[in-house]
């Protein structure tokens, strides 16, 4: 009896922070959401749908829907380049493995900001990437490749490949590769074989990144801040830019709360389907 | 496998996926290779290049704002880091340990700020430290960092309490030891690579983020990447190139320190 009194107050930080920093937070986002917003400022404690009317409004609703376009767009290039990616990284010799793997875990630790500014500096008008086209007569003129939606997207794909890769690594690397064979074996063709073994085992993985990266993508404002000149509004830039400039905490909050169960309906899905707990590749 | 072997050593050609994994690489890396590379660029304007100078790196060192940014995100990092190492470290052990009725909700609650996008974790301690009147600072920049350092830590220590085997601290108590013993002779031994590599993730997360910063700052207090953020969207001077140089070579550093903590066998 007086272990277990012990063993509870180690858990005793992390139950007190996790409540109050995480819970009541959420708690309050949640209560937030349906308060009003006050005539001067602040927030009235009246209950009110108002909020999340507004984001009904064509306006609004626009914004949503482009962002979740975007999301997805970002997510299916993601999966196109990172699942051959991660599957050919799990297939190299140890040795090389790990360097491939150090490789890519340093853009995934380094600054997001410092990527999409190299970005920058390779893609602008008469920046290198152009130079170098007009040097060799692929274009003729200046190709504007920042500031427009089409940048935005690669940025987008560019800083969150990392997480594709090592979420679809992580599950071919413990793949069981008998089962392959096995399947080669008994006459299937290389293609069968990956429909029917190598995806269906890499699935946890494949769910895993898309998560990793779709709920990102929503958010990540300032990538479309930088490379879309401003011209290209996301739900994370709407909802910084009512907390921050218009102060309609409210709606603000609202906005979040649906993001929010975005989030979790793809969590619930994850779990559903590889009935696990843990993300694959998350850390 | 026999054929196999002699396949495989007939292939010494180039791959198809080894030039996928290399021409990736490369693209990944190009954009970093500029920003080092027009670090050095005597020229202001990063179009032309202007001939090979430190004078940048010179500069940074006497523009105080940077500095100070700097020596913010460090405090900054360096409390989150250890908030989260301790709460982090002390909640794993415990959880593992003690069984109750919250558990699977705490477990999964703790979980939330690496799970949900930043924004939402931004937006939430925003409205939240204004309801509590905190006032915006190195505090509740601690606080908001520290909130998403812990799960890491709290998720490395756990994956590392799994591997341990039961019969150590079991054999310890054996012989006598009190519990208290029992976790600083052996237990805390056994997870202190895990400890430090969680602790150098969340320095490396809290060094990277804008989203919560610009958040929770305020209008007095500024970090590196929120200095780089604004300058990306005014106008940047090489200098910040000097800067993100210098950054990166701190975090591979932090990788590499960590790809060895975590190699420490068991």
């Amino acid at each position: 009896m007086k272990k277990r009194s012990k063993d509870g107050l180690l858990i005793a930080p992390l139950y007190v922070f996790t409540l109050l920093f995480v819970a009541a937070p959420l708690l309050y986002m949640l209560a937030l959401s349906f308060m009003q917003r006050a005539e001067v400022w602040g927030v009235e404690a009246a209950f009110s749908l108002d909020s999340y009317r507004k984001i009904l409004q064509p306006v609004y609703r626009d914004t949503f829907v482009e962002s979740v376009k975007l999301a997805f767009t970002t997510t299916f290039l993601t999966l196109l380049v990172g699942y051959p990616f991660g599957y050919f990284m799990a297939r190299l010799p140890a040795k090389r493995k790990s360097l491939v793997m150090l490789l890519v875990v340093i853009p995934f630790w380094t600054n997001a900001l410092m990527r999409m500014y190299g970005w920058m500096i390779l893609f602008r008008s008469n920046g290198l990437a152009e130079q170098a086209l007009l040097r060799f007569g692929l274009i003729e003129d200046s190709l504007k490749l920042l500031y427009n939606y089409k940048a935005v997207l690669a940025g987008m794909v560019y800083a969150l490949l990392p997480f594709m890769v090592l979420a679809v690594y992580s599950s071919a690397e413990k793949m069981d590769w008998s089962l392959v064979e096995a399947a080669k074996d008994l006459g299937a063709k290389n293609w069968q074989a990956f429909a029917t073994v190598t995806l269906k085992l890499t699935l946890p993985g494949i769910l895993s990144g898309v998560i990793l990266v779709f709920i990102p993508s929503m958010g990540l404002f300032f990538i479309a801040d930088i490379l879309g000149g401003g011209k290209i509004m996301l739900v994370g830039n709407l909802i910084r830019d009512q907390l921050m400039s218009t102060r309609d905490w409210p709606f603000a909050a609202a906005l979040s709360v649906v993001l929010m169960a975005f989030t979790m309906l793809f969590i619930w899905t994850y779990r559903k389907i590889t009935h696990s707990d843990e993300l694959e590749g998350l850390l | 496998m026999e054929e196999k072997k002699t396949r495989s050593r007939k292939k010494k050609r180039i791959r198809p996926s080894d030039c996928y994994l290399g021409v990736l690489l490369a693209l990944m890396y190009l954009p970093i290779l500029m920003v080092i590379l027009y670090s050095f660029n005597a020229s202001k304007t990063s179009v032309v290049w202007g001939g090979f100078t430190l004078s940048w790196y010179e500069e940074m060192l006497h523009d105080r704002g940077l500095l100070q940014a700097l020596q913010n995100s460090v405090v900054l990092g360096l409390s989150a880091s250890a908030i989260a190492g301790v709460i982090g470290t002390l909640g794993a052990v415990g959880m593992s340990r003690v069984h109750f009725r919250s558990k699977g909700m705490l477990d999964y609650l703790i979980l939330v700020p690496i799970m949900v996008p930043e924004i939402i974790l931004g937006m939430v301690f925003m409205v939240f430290f204004s309801l509590l009147s905190l006032p915006f600072g190195m505090t509740t920049l601690v606080l908001g960092h520290s909130a998403f350092c812990v799960p890491y830590v709290y998720m490395m220590v756990k994956a590392r309490l799994i591997g341990i085997d039961k019969s150590y601290a079991e054999a310890a108590r054996d012989l006598g030891a009190r519990e208290r013993q029992v976790f600083f002779d052996i237990t805390l031994p056994l997870i202190a690579p895990a400890i430090a590599s969680g602790m150098l993730l969340s320095f490396a997360m809290s060094l990277d983020d804008v989203v919560i910063s610009i958040f929770v700052a305020g209008a007095r207090i500024s970090t590196l990447p929120v200095k780089i953020y604004t300058q990306l969207k005014t106008g940047v001077t090489p200098e910040i190139n000097a800067l993100c140089t210098l950054m990166l070579a701190v975090t591979i550093f932090l990788v590499l320190l960590s790809g060895r903590l975590q190699k420490k066998k068991l």
